[in-house]
């Protein structure tokens, strides 16, 4: 069972942080929040694991790292 | 009109309990002629244990109620010799569609689920089902079990003492006292009986009013569920379309919780609504119409001395997933094998504690599963919303998100997990069959399994050695030898084996798993009977 992963992972980190933030490009703050919402359903499904997803949960909430 | 309505059942008539001198002392006092009253009745007069059933009314309750039967449920009514009745005039179905919104976002089929006697569920008006349960009882009296149920028979008052209860009874000709040495309240969620006795009803979590109809219409739609979240036609709500038997549609429209009831149940109020749901062309009737309201509660406990609270009065749900009577109808099967013990000195007195502590446990499960879909149905923060929508946005495209659409999960039986009754789990088998689960059925042959398991301690042996039956403290467990050889579709291999090659369970009367090992051991399985009777 994978750890999630808090070091640098990405591929291409410049290029996906810009087509996150052109993503949400024209929509209202709605929209945009279903579109968050959405995209963190995928990327949970596409992750399965259950102490992988409660441990990004648990980072996410910024408490107990640093 | 359905006529089923009108005619008594059990028509009041003069007992003899009515011109005693002194009064009458019952072995079981049941109140409350409901499902879950019924088949405590039965189960215990099966096992010739004395019941009589109160109930105020003399007829089946008025309207559908519950709607749809569980697997488990259809397997404890088999127990009760009621089972086959229930599935020939239930309706199977296994599709159905999701809506949201104006749009349907996906349709589904259940995979037939196979190796099963009963299926995983049926839909039958609850009327049926209490119909089903009373024949029973008649069809027992017949051949003479102690068994009665007297109609219009309301208890006004109830005191309860170390070794017994006594009852003031109200009749058409007049009150009388009766005494029993245990009664089992099974009078509805607004329980009488707890309200007797002063008993608190503790937890509401959650309220919620349903606007359910029984619409009979020669509609050709398909047999299938279809659920709505948040349509045009009831705002922010959901709303459910179900096929019950005779051509009754039941259509439960969730209200929220800021209405005014006696409005919203008005015909000129409903009709317009289910003109918009079904559309303007369809010809329908209306044939009940209620509002249901709700909150998760439970007694903190179901055992109050010589009292024994099963189903609603102990504990109640929201709708979603039909945990209700589903739930109460194994009350009484953990209940009666217990009680019948206790009666025969088989086991002590406060054995009964484990009744409610397993019990309290399947309470704990359904409130809190269909609190998590309450929740999907009706967020309550913003966000909570919008994560909601998200996944059914996504279900319309992406299979991946329909598990996580909630709209209700359809009632299972409590696996009893850590129960004082349940021996420590030593075989390496299926999760399935772990200590305290009830035992899944499984083919052998033409036939199934459990029936054969019924309402005694068995000493199931797949492919291992055993005695025919071993003898504990006055309770014996009869063996039932089985081979994976009798199962070519391996389904008992794979509900009972795993990967061990051979397995002994101990199994309760009510089907439940007291203990499992891979090979018999006398003196291990003699304290898993002394351990499931409360002796250990």
């Amino acid at each position: 069972m994978a750890d999630l992963i808090l070091t640098p992972n990405l591929d291409n980190a410049d290029s996906f942080y810009a087509d996150l933030v052109a993503a949400h490009d024209g929509l209202d703050r709605h929209d945009s929040d279903a579109l968050n919402a959405r995209l963190v359903l995928i990327l949970a499904n596409h992750i399965g694991d259950t102490a992988v997803l409660s441990d990004a949960l648990k980072a996410a909430a910024l408490k107990d790292t640093r | 009109m359905n006529k089923i309505f009108e005619v008594p059942l059990y028509p009041y008539e003069r007992s003899p309990d009515q011109d005693a001198a002194t009064s009458v002392r019952h072995k079981v006092i049941v109140i409350g002629a409901g499902p879950v009253g019924l088949a405590a009745a039965i189960d215990l007069a099966q096992q010739g244990v004395e019941t009589v059933v109160l109930d105020d009314n003399d007829k089946v309750s008025f309207g559908s109620r519950a709607i749809c039967f569980s697997q488990r449920s259809l397997e404890i009514a088999d127990r009760l010799g009621a089972g086959r009745k229930l599935v020939e005039k239930g309706v199977l179905w296994d599709a159905g569609k999701v809506y949201f919104d104006n749009r349907q976002v996906y349709e589904f089929n259940l995979q037939p689920d196979t190796g099963y006697g009963n299926p995983a569920f049926i839909n039958l008006q609850q009327y049926y089902m209490e119909k089903a349960l009373v024949e029973r009882v008649r069809e027992l009296q017949a051949d003479g079990a102690p068994i009665e149920i007297r109609g219009q028979n309301k208890v006004e008052a109830i005191g309860t003492h170390d070794d017994h209860v006594t009852l003031e009874v109200e009749t058409p000709e007049g009150p009388y006292n009766v005494e029993a040495d245990w009664l089992i309240a099974s009078d509805g969620a607004n329980s009488p009986t707890r309200r007797m006795l002063g008993l608190d009803f503790e937890g509401r979590v959650f309220e919620d009013n349903f606007l359910i109809a029984d619409v009979e219409m020669q509609a050709d739609y398909p047999t299938e569920r279809w659920f709505w979240f948040d349509p045009p036609f009831n705002r922010g709500q959901s709303a459910l379309l179900h096929k019950q038997p005779d051509n009754v549609w039941r259509i439960d429209l969730q209200l929220g919780n800021d209405i005014d009831p006696e409005q919203e149940k008005q015909p000129e109020k409903v009709i317009p609504r289910l003109k918009e749901m079904l559309g303007e062309d369809v010809d329908f009737e209306l044939e009940w119409v209620s509002i249901y309201t709700f909150q998760c509660r439970r007694m903190e406990r179901f055992r109050h001395g010589r009292v024994l609270f099963a189903g609603d009065s102990a504990h109640q749900v929201s709708p979603f997933g039909a945990r209700g009577a589903n739930s109460g109808l194994q009350d009484a099967d953990n209940l009666c094998w217990k009680l019948k013990l206790v009666i025969d000195g088989k086991a002590p007195e406060l054995f009964l504690d484990s009744y409610s502590r397993e019990r309290v446990e399947a309470a704990d499960e359904n409130i809190r599963m269909s609190t998590l879909s309450t929740e999907f149905i009706t967020p309550k923060s913003d966000m909570s919303r919008l994560l909601r929508d998200a996944v059914l946005d996504l279900s319309e495209h992406y299979e991946f998100a329909r598990p996580l659409v909630n709209s209700g999960r359809l009632s299972t039986p409590c696996a009893y997990s850590g129960s004082p009754l349940s021996s420590a789990d030593a075989l390496n088998g299926p999760e399935v069959t772990r200590p305290g689960s009830a035992c899944p059925d499984a083919p052998l042959g033409d036939e199934f399994l459990l029936p054969k398991l019924a309402g005694q301690f068995t000493l199931l042996t797949i492919d291992a050695d055993a005695p025919d039956s071993l003898e504990e403290g006055g309770v014996t467990a009869t063996r039932l030898a089985l081979s994976v050889k009798d199962d070519l579709t391996l389904e008992l291999k794979r509900r009972y084996l795993g990967d061990a090659p051979s397995a002994v369970y101990l199994i309760r009367p009510d089907q439940h798993v007291a203990a499992r090992r891979d090979k018999f051991e006398e003196n291990a399985f003699r304290q898993a009977i002394r351990r499931a009777t409360g002796k250990e």
